[in-house]
């Protein structure tokens, strides 16, 4: 939850007087509140946390992000079936000390970004 | 155990830790205050990888663990209630209240739904007015401003049945408190990126000027850590304690000026509870007088819930660096992510959670391959990371 997620803006309209976006993180597309980036453009990438853009991002260092937390499985955290998640909270038996075994690799669910065309 | 090969440009952490090695030449003991930045750490083996010299202190920032269980418990009541929907991140389903979780609550047939932003929680309300529709309103100046903003539309749009319960902590006042105690050992900080998107820097220089501490603002990706580290190791070996932004891709000096317009708006500082920790003066925010109608602590009558926290669980000494996760009686055995004692196991940014789930048992084994500085390296004067 605290963690924030770049994300491209894929269209822009409006909802009860407020500015609104498409926004696109790595597959997944959410509606994101404008507000705070009121100048926020089709086509440029933010930083979004909880629904909210906050700080706009270079296309290199938002897609090197998401790529990274893709990898990582941490766009699964972020935007997968969070009862589903907490259902599965536990993990293994522990201790593991006389064997620690293989550490956890994540599996990433979802596509790293595709490069894009720009508009 | 992880090693640099794993690293998303090896070549530049093999860079930044050579950097690291080549700089310290006494011992130095660094806060990340931020459990994103706790995780990656851990994840990626980074305290391994530095010289014995720099210690890395995990710090209080994760919402979901510092939540008082008080709160937790007015939730839990509120969230009970048949004419109430409950809403809430996904991180919080699991949190432990007094003998039982929001998860628990749900199956009790509690309507406790999920939302990914607070504007949902909002829309949920419209789309339900013979409900009360509370939001459950955590996290620190990153999450405060999307809150607020929800709490602004509730008023703007007249939709009377939204209410926010709110437990919203603030990062300076917690690092006053943490230079404060007698048994602090922190000389340095690593400052939470994503609150300074918002709060920018103007906050910190002071702090730095008064605890002579460095505070390097920092991301959170495994090279934005030793970036972090490199910059913070460079003061402190030059006796310096200023201000420095090593994240300014995403990171501006004046942070988000239409975001804390509406925080002022909305909120109001106010001293809070911090779970295992206790009361830090100014260190949170409360709905200002303007939005008090807002409040579902006033709404549900839920104030006088005063709940203890149990003594086993020691989160609180792990929230202030002062123990690490495996360092506790109950760590792995009486507390684990299943069965946990405190918000610190069971929460994706916990420090506890972080050692259970790399299953780190014990610190100092480090690979040698991994950090044998390379001579081929040389100090970096300029940052390659931002």
């Amino acid at each position: 939850m605290c963690l924030a997620v770049p994300g491209r803006v894929l269209d822009i309209g409006e909802k009860d007087g407020t500015r609104m976006a498409t926004v696109d993180f790595g597959g997944v597309q959410k509606e994101v509140c404008l507000e705070y980036l009121p100048d926020l453009q089709v086509g440029e990438y933010a930083i979004v946390h909880v629904g909210f853009a906050l700080q706009r991002l270079d296309e290199e260092s938002a897609k090197q992000t998401l790529e990274l937390f893709a990898q990582l499985g941490m766009l699964q955290e972020e935007f997968g079936d969070p009862w589903e998640q907490a259902a599965a909270a536990g993990g293994d038996p522990w201790p593991f000390a006389d064997d620690p075994g293989p550490e956890p690799e994540p599996t990433p669910v979802l596509a790293a970004p595709q490069e894009e065309v720009q508009p | 155990m992880k090693y640099i090969e794993e690293f998303q440009d090896p070549a530049l952490a093999r860079r930044l830790l050579d950097d690291i090695h080549a700089t310290v030449t006494r011992p130095w003991a660094l806060m990340e205050v931020c459990g994103g930045q706790t995780h990656t750490i851990i994840r990626h083996g980074i305290d391994q990888l530095l010289p014995e010299l720099v210690e890395l202190i995990h710090g209080p920032g994760c919402p979901v663990c510092v939540t008082p269980l008080e709160v937790i418990d007015k939730a839990l009541e509120i969230a009970s209630r048949p004419d109430v929907i409950f809403c809430s991140f996904g991180d919080m389903l699991r949190v432990p209240g007094t003998g039982r979780d929001l998860f628990q609550v749900r199956s009790e047939g509690g309507d406790v739904r999920v939302v990914y932003s607070p504007l949902d929680a909002l829309r949920i309300a419209q789309e339900n007015p013979k409900h009360q529709v509370v939001f459950f309103g955590i996290g620190f100046e990153t999450t405060a401003p999307p809150n607020a903003m929800t709490v602004h539309q509730a008023k703007k749009l007249g939709i009377p049945n939204f209410s926010l319960l709110v437990s919203h902590v603030r990062v300076p006042p917690a690092i006053e408190a943490i230079m404060q105690s007698p048994s602090c050992r922190v000389q340095g900080f690593l400052a939470a990126g994503h609150v300074c998107s918002v709060m920018g820097v103007r906050e910190y220089p002071e702090l730095a000027a008064r605890h002579r501490v460095p505070i390097v603002v920092t991301g959170f990706e495994p090279l934005d850590i030793l970036e972090g580290v490199r910059r913070a190791v460079r003061q402190l070996e030059r006796g310096e304690h200023t201000v420095d932004n090593a994240y300014a891709r995403a990171v501006r000096p004046e942070g988000n000026p239409a975001a804390l317009a509406m925080l002022e708006d909305v909120f109001e500082v106010t001293d809070r509870a911090w779970r295992g920790i206790g009361v830090i003066p100014d260190s949170g925010w409360r709905l200002s007088e303007r939005y008090r109608d807002f409040d579902a602590e006033h709404r549900f009558s839920v104030t006088g819930i005063n709940t203890r926290e149990p003594a086993e669980c020691r989160s609180g000494e792990v929230l202030q660096g002062l123990l690490k996760p495996h360092e506790c009686e109950a760590f792995g055995t009486l507390c684990t992510p299943r069965s946990p004692l405190g918000a610190t196991m069971v929460s994706s940014e916990g420090a506890c959670a972080a050692y259970y789930l790399y299953r780190r048992l014990e610190l100092g084994t480090v690979p040698a391959a991994a950090t044998a500085p390379t001579a081929a390296s040389a100090p970096l004067e300029a940052s390659p990371v931002v």
